[in-house]
């Protein structure tokens, strides 16, 4: 009885619990949902990333391609050059689009005597028709007289109508392209005078108003600069600090200073690094605003606690047994790290540098501080120019409101995203068949 | 440019030195390189240095205060009306003359003198400014006489500054060498010179990372002391609205209204609904991938989900823009909810895809650090292994969790791109998430984008928004690193 009184109730409910068959059927169906849960919490990040990559590549891919009519151009003496002098100047100022109009006209057969017809003709090709014909003339002013056959660039809005971004139902006052002109798209392409072709002019244009004729040249010669500003301040600085924290330093406060603080850098949000350019570098050193240069100073700075905690990883990796060889032998601290540690740890901190690369060429927010997005149509010649990068120019098309950006967006995205994947792969390359296993 | 050329010089000599130190150090020991301290390049690397490091130094710091010393010197003949004037507008009329100064040099010899001419009073100050029409030099409209007279001299203290330079930087250049050059002796410790000064570059470069994070602090806490000069700081930390009325013609001081309150609901509104998408999914994932995964499916999939946070944030901003936000705005309204294309919702969610893997990274290393003797004490006394996990691998696991959590957050908290795009503009103080609303980020970003006017609170904002961003994220990112590391040694 006394024994009784001792075991308590909960227990012996328990033991009961465990003798219940269903109990061990309910465990293991909580197991089998736990697991599932957990596969299907991978899966959502797997269908999401297709998904991510499946609409972009769904709305951008046509980017790659614009819409082009054939036509044959007479380079009238009398509109390009009438004094017969070839003057650059006259070249210059002459009315191409007037000639590529005719040209279209007498293709379709219309009569373009009345006013509408006219207006149509106009709206079909591009408004870069006249840079197009006038950089041909002025590379072979030899041509002027002649006719010649060229591809001109079509208007956004056909090009659209090609792609089927626009809607035939539609009733055309509420369309871009009226009948008549739905009708000359319909001719033309039915005969092959108009057809999609590559669209290098996404890759050599500058800014533009209109869709058709607005490139990332600008954007990336801009970031061509600073990638090589970022490379040649952040890798020597970040491998010069590595090596001092790893092999060097005392291990005292200062040190643990600057490792808290390469953490915390590492982390800090991008855009505060844009204010710390903001302030620093154009209203305090007064460098010129938008200029590649001060891109590739903050892109610099944000980078370099990548690089400096890769390199350190990479130079941990080195066994002290090189190390102490090479000390063995007589070389010094100095020698050992330069001859033996470094190249020694260099598959690694290169794998370390790209990834860096990649976060950099990736970061928007603070080039906008520091007004890179900027409308910068000419080539910039050196880093001190105005210029723009790569997500900069994705952010400002897709902030932009016409329809048609959104096909360059979407383009530019896959450019950018082309980019960062090759430099992937030649991290993932370097870190399995290059680095060393010890 | 003639910096450049200074520096081109240096560089050709350094190269001569470097000859020179190897040939003095073979002579001195008549070919016997044996009986040298160090090995021979060390002697040129020393002579080397010796010659163009103080120089290089030296020049740096010249040309670090010239720009600050001629302007003080310019500042000093304008007239006392300009003296008085209110720093901006000091600054404005210094960078009048600056840019004055900046044409002067390309002017021919006799246009030259006429500007000097002017300057000294034998010539009226029209005549000057003639010329430089003439010459389309940059002068403004109606630039005041004493403008040009300023150019003037701001031109001659700067070519005489940089003559200057020159001189000093050659001669010292020259010293240096010669000395060095005389110091080297068979018995000289050329490699502990050479090694000393590499050292002290390493040195100089791991303080980069320390000088960052001052010049972050120092320079944001300097434009937000400036902004709480101009607008006090009870309404930026405790106003209720946000409406920052941009500058215009007659409204300079601005008289708006910088609540922070409506933007950090924001913030921490979407910062809530990302981490309660990526928490649940991140850490469940880093649970499969680190206990039941087996390992050629985690080698396949720990990569692909990392992808997610390689990924620049400006595509899934433009994802949520384009694609995302429209799917739940139709998804609303086939539902009978009335969601906004760009809101809490749809920004939140993205975000929280994108710090997914940011959670389950972390988490996965964390778990996998919890020792194998627990679990197999668990499984030992019978528990199926989901028990194990959850009545013993992530408790001993949470502190760990807890700060990958934290550092997740402070990532939500600073993201940018996906908000600008993807959360709305207007300042809202809404408990609704199918409405729009704005962040920190965002707000930064629209107001240094555009005209930027370092005197006015509508510009200076941005950096007391951007303090206080600093603050947070700092905050959380050694807290939550204080966590990690505490855990890490806990097991170790």
């Amino acid at each position: 009885m006394a024994q009784e009184t001792i075991v308590d109730a909960a227990p012996r409910q328990a033991m009961r619990g465990l003798n219940d068959p269903t109990l061990l059927k309910r465990r293991y169906a909580a197991e089998r949902r736990f697991r599932i849960i957990g596969l299907a919490a991978v899966l959502f990040g797997f269908v999401f990333l297709v998904v991510l990559l499946g609409s972009i590549v769904a709305n951008g891919w046509s980017a790659f391609l614009q819409s082009s009519i054939k036509l044959d151009v007479q380079l009238d003496t009398a509109i390009i050059d009438p004094t017969g002098k070839k003057d650059i100047d006259e070249l210059y100022r002459a009315d191409y689009t007037a000639l590529a109009r005719k040209a279209l006209i007498a293709k379709l057969g219309v009569d373009a005597n009345a006013r509408p017809v006219r207006r149509d003709i106009n709206g079909m090709l591009s408004r870069g028709v006249d840079v197009q014909l006038r950089d041909m003339v002025i590379a072979d002013p030899t041509l002027i007289g002649k006719t010649v056959t060229v591809w001109l660039l079509a208007h956004g809005n056909v090009d659209a109508l090609v792609k089927g971004h626009i809607d035939r139902a539609v009733p055309q006052e509420r369309r871009q392209l009226n009948d008549r002109q739905v009708s000359w798209v319909d001719k033309l392409h039915a005969s092959g005078d108009l057809k999609r072709r590559f669209n290098s002019g996404l890759f050599t244009f500058g800014a533009s108003s209109q869709p058709e004729t607005s490139g990332l040249g600008v954007a990336l010669i801009g970031s061509l600069f600073m990638m090589l500003i970022v490379v040649l301040l952040s890798v020597p600085l970040g491998v010069a600090a590595a090596a001092y924290l790893e092999e060097f330093a005392p291990k005292n406060r200062w040190t643990d200073l600057i490792e808290v603080n390469i953490n915390n850098l590492a982390a800090v949000p991008s855009i505060v690094f844009g204010l710390l350019g903001l302030a620093v570098f154009i209203n305090f050193m007064d460098l010129p605003r938008s200029a590649s240069l001060i891109g590739g100073l903050v892109l610099s700075l944000m980078t370099l606690p990548t690089v400096i905690i890769a390199t350190r990883a990479a130079i941990r990796a080195v066994p002290p047994s090189i190390r102490e060889a090479a000390l063995g032998v007589g070389a010094s601290p100095m020698q050992t790290l330069f001859h033996h540690v470094l190249p020694l740890a260099l598959p690694g901190i290169l794998t370390g540098t790209i990834i860096g690369l990649v976060q950099a060429l990736g970061e928007t927010a603070p080039l906008l501080m520091i007004g890179m997005v900027a409308f910068v149509a000419d080539y910039p010649m050196t880093p001190m120019e105005p210029a723009t990068a790569l997500p900069v120019q994705i952010y400002m098309w897709a902030t932009s409101a016409e329809r048609g950006f959104v096909e360059r967006t979407a383009g530019a995205t896959l450019v950018l995203l082309g980019f960062l994947f090759v430099m992937n792969a030649v991290a993932v390359y370097l870190r399995h068949k290059v680095e060393r296993k010890w | 440019m003639s910096v450049w050329l200074i520096l081109l010089a240096l560089a050709v000599a350094a190269a001569l030195a470097a000859v020179i130190g190897v040939t003095r150090a073979r002579r001195a020991v008549d070919g016997e390189v044996s009986k040298l301290h160090s090995r021979l390049g060390y002697y040129g690397a020393y002579l080397a240095i010796l010659t163009v490091l103080p120089a290089v130094l030296v020049m740096g710091a010249w040309l670090a205060l010239e720009n600050a010393a001629v302007t003080r010197l310019v500042t000093n003949v304008l007239p006392d009306k300009v003296k008085t004037l209110a720093a901006p507008e000091r600054k404005l009329m210094l960078g009048r003359i600056r840019s004055v100064a900046e044409g002067l040099p390309r002017l021919s010899a006799e246009d030259l003198h006429i500007i000097r001419s002017a300057r000294f009073g034998v010539r009226t100050p029209d005549d000057a400014r003639k010329v430089l029409e003439s010459r389309n030099v940059v002068i403004g409209a109606a630039p005041e006489p004493f403008v040009i007279a300023a150019a003037y001299d701001q031109m001659v203290y700067k070519q005489s500054s940089r003559q200057l330079m020159t001189a000093l930087v050659a001669l010292l250049a020259l010293a240096c060498f010669v000395y060095g050059f005389l110091s080297i002796k068979p018995r000289l410790r050329a490699r502990n010179f050479v090694e000393r000064v590499i050292l002290g570059g390493l040195i100089a470069a791991s303080t980069v990372a320390i000088l960052t994070t001052f010049g972050i602090v120092l320079s944001v806490l300097f434009e937000t002391l400036h902004f709480f000069q101009l607008v006090p700081p009870d309404n930026f930390f405790f106003g209720q609205v946000w409406d920052p009325r941009f500058a215009s013609a007659d409204n300079n001081r601005g008289d708006g209204q910088f609540g922070l309150f409506p933007l950090l609901w924001g913030t921490l509104f979407i910062s809530f609904v990302a981490l309660s998408v990526a928490v649940p999914i991140g850490l469940y994932a880093a649970i499969y991938m680190s206990e039941y995964a087996s390992q050629k499916f985690r080698a396949f999939a720990k990569p692909v989900l990392e992808i997610l946070a390689g990924i620049p944030t400006i595509v899934y901003g433009f994802f949520a823009l384009i694609t995302f936000g429209p799917f739940m705005r139709d998804l609303g309204a086939a539902i009978g909810l009335n969601i906004s294309a760009t809101s809490v919702l749809v920004a939140g969610i993205v975000m929280g895809v994108m710090i997914i893997p940011f959670v389950s990274s972390l988490s996965d290393d964390i778990i996998s650090a919890v020792p194998q003797s627990l679990r197999e004490g668990s499984l030992g006394l019978g528990a199926t292994q989901s028990e194990t996990i959850k009545r013993v691998v992530l408790p001993a696991a949470l502190p760990g969790i807890v700060g990958a959590v934290l550092l997740a957050a402070s990532r939500a908290i600073g993201e940018t791109m996906i908000v600008v795009l993807a959360a709305g503009i207007a300042a809202n103080l809404t408990i609704n998430p199918f409405e729009p609303v704005t962040t920190i980020t965002v707000k930064i970003v629209s107001q240094l984008t555009g005209d930027l006017e370092f005197t006015s609170p509508q510009t200076l904002v941005a950096f007391a928004l951007g303090l206080t961003l600093f603050v947070i994220t700092l905050g959380l990112n050694i807290y939550a690193l204080y966590i990690v590391r505490k855990y890490k040694e806990q097991y170790e």
